[in-house]
């Protein structure tokens, strides 16, 4: 049997010893730069806006040409345009990861469709979705139920909260359709079996087994599609975000303000950006407030259900 | 576990009882029984794969049948065509005749939820779902529509009694079924499958996952369900075949090699093939 040799300091082995050192120190200090990033954007937002964070801000609406006062018609028209987002892609993607996991032919050429379509929606640039809204939703669909039910009149045919939270539904719909599927992936296949050699249909196994099994998973699903939309503007840029618009929406026809258009609007349309500087760092602030609290729900949520299927 | 119950336990590896069914039948007149299920030619394949060759049997009422064979020689694939299992595997493909009580189970016009509620099926993993005791016994009856819940009651106590685990179960009815060890979980799937009150019982290799003790009281327990149940068992263990089965059948790739008494088959074999699989020449 051959020795061991203890001259690690030399030749081959002072090679291979350097390069694990330098390995792990390059990936340690790649992985410490993203969390300084992270804490560089957090902390200088927080520090910028934590000052004019009060009740009045959030409870008033904007004054003196969006220079002072508060953002309160901002904040609940993200709310109300999210909500209405997530009626319409939580369902139709939840649906759509049900078929694709439980009902298609693993490699047909039409479950191979769906999949390249879902990808490549999820690929398309936002503000793409935001013209596809437009010229669909507002100028297409709105326009044509215009022509249909109250010709010569505008009503649907411009830009309103329900196309713009349709808009939204399709950017957000491949995040639901991918996490639905995930989710439905973790269920073990012998409980469906079991379901199903118990005489179950396959709608009741998917009813009874699967939707209770991949449960926490629609809801994070539901959550980062929410927390997305919430995020994003392109998409409404043209097919509802309302520049200045003190009343909250009232009716599926009215236009909204939201928090990220209104970033974008206070930082570089109004007249006078200096005197708005604190407002976006708070506006921001509320911003990131609002999705990470969605993430952090979605997060505990995810393990209450998980320890509620087993505790059950 | 207390040195007591470990005592207990082993006596009951060796009642009396059990000793008698070891090296064949308990049923000294060998009378044949009528035959439950049988299948004609049955040809079943993967894709371009036959996993099943012409497999001609028949399989007779309340009498337990063992399918034993080296991995892969098709009989799991046999168990799960008495079922329709093999309906959800996409590239599945069968000929030929599978008949149950005079019915062809593969006629399109017959409605698998029926068949399925009277050929139960146990599996080699035991599988609760992670609902209550209660809940994994009552799934069955509830989806066949039973909603009346004094008698899912009844149906839970009555399942769960067959299934000798009623003791361990009753005061935690409606706790997790993921709190039961691996043998107490493979019976309770047992007693899943009786919920449904099927005629068959199909067991795919249902102690393979378990330890000498569990294993002892699932062949006990197949032991008594034989008395009201047509069993069909697939076994990767020669001597639980010998325990438990008053028939054999040996699969060698996808072929039926051969089929008879137990007692015979592994005393005195017909065929050269059965006799170096259970001598354990090969497999």
């Amino acid at each position: 049997m051959a020795q061991f040799s203890f001259a690690g300091t030399e030749g081959a082995t002072f090679k291979r010893r350097l390069y694990g050192n330098v390995a792990s120190g390059v990936s340690g200090f790649a992985a410490l730069v993203i969390v300084a990033i992270v804490v560089v954007v957090i902390s200088s937002i927080f520090i910028g806006g934590y000052k004019n964070f009060t009740w009045e801000f959030l409870t008033q609406e904007p004054t003196e040409g969006m220079t002072a006062g508060g953002i309160y018609p901002a904040i609940i028209g993200t709310v109300i345009m999210t909500l209405l987002m997530s009626v319409m892609a939580v369902p139709l993607g939840t649906v759509t990861a049900i078929y694709l996991s439980e009902f298609a032919k693993a490699n047909s050429a039409f479950a191979r469709t769906i999949r390249f379509a879902v990808n490549t929606l999820a690929s398309i640039p936002s503000i793409v979705f935001g013209l596809f809204g437009l010229g669909f939703f507002v100028q297409f669909v709105g326009k044509g139920m215009d022509d249909i039910m109250t010709p010569g009149n505008l009503v649907w045919g411009q830009p309103n909260i329900l196309w713009a939270s349709m808009t939204m539904g399709l950017l957000t719909l491949p995040v639901v359709i991918v996490s639905v599927e995930e989710a439905i992936r973790t269920v073990p296949r012998d409980l469906v079996d079991a379901s199903l050699a118990l005489g179950a249909t396959r709608l009741q196994t998917i009813r009874k087994i699967i939707i209770p099994g991949s449960l926490s998973g629609i809801l994070t699903g539901m959550i980062l599609a929410i927390s997305r939309g919430a995020g994003e503007v392109a998409p409404i840029l043209f097919t509802g975000a309302a520049f200045f618009l003190p009343q909250i929406p009232h009716a599926l026809t009215s236009q909204f303000m939201h928090l990220g258009y209104h970033i974008y609007v206070l930082s570089t349309q109004s007249a006078n950006v200096d005197k708005t500087i604190p407002l976006q760092y708070t506006t921001t602030m509320v911003l990131l407030l609002l999705t990470f609290t969605l993430n952090i729900s979605a997060v505990v949520l995810r393990s209450r259900v998980r320890s509620k299927l087993k505790a059950a | 576990m207390s040195t007591t119950m470990m005592t207990e336990q082993n006596e009951e590896i060796l009642s009396p009882q059990m000793r008698t069914t070891i090296g064949g039948s308990t049923d000294v007149s060998n009378k044949a029984r009528p035959v439950k299920v049988s299948t004609k030619n049955l040809d079943l394949f993967y894709g371009a794969k036959q996993a099943l060759k012409g497999v001609t049997l028949e399989i007779h009422e309340k009498r337990v049948t063992a399918f034993i064979g080296p991995s892969g020689c098709g009989k799991s694939t046999y168990l799960r065509t008495l079922n329709r299992m093999n309906d959800t595997i996409v590239g599945c493909k069968i000929t030929g005749e599978v008949i149950i009580d005079g019915v062809d189970i593969y006629d399109p016009r017959l409605d698998v939820v029926e068949l399925r509620k009277r050929v139960g099926m146990v599996f080699q993993k035991s599988n609760p779902f992670p609902k209550s005791i209660w809940e994994n016994v009552a799934y069955g009856p509830k989806i066949l529509g039973e909603r009346n819940k004094a008698t899912l009651n009844e149906i839970v106590e009555k399942s769960l009694r067959q299934a000798a685990i009623w003791d361990e179960a009753k005061d935690r009815l409606h706790h997790s079924a993921l709190g039961f060890s691996g043998g107490q979980q493979q019976r309770l799937c047992i007693a899943r499958a009786l919920a449904t009150n099927p005629e068959v019982i199909l067991m795919d290799e249902p102690a393979s996952a378990l330890d000498p003790i569990s294993t002892a009281k699932i062949e006990e327990l197949i032991f008594e369900l034989k008395k009201d149940y047509t069993i069909v068992i697939v076994t990767h263990n020669m001597q639980q075949a010998a325990r438990v089965s008053d028939i054999t059948a040996f699969f060698y790739l996808g072929e039926l090699i051969e089929v008879g008494h137990t007692r015979d088959m592994f005393t005195n074999p017909a065929k050269k093939q059965t006799e170096d699989y259970i001598t354990g020449r090969f497999g």
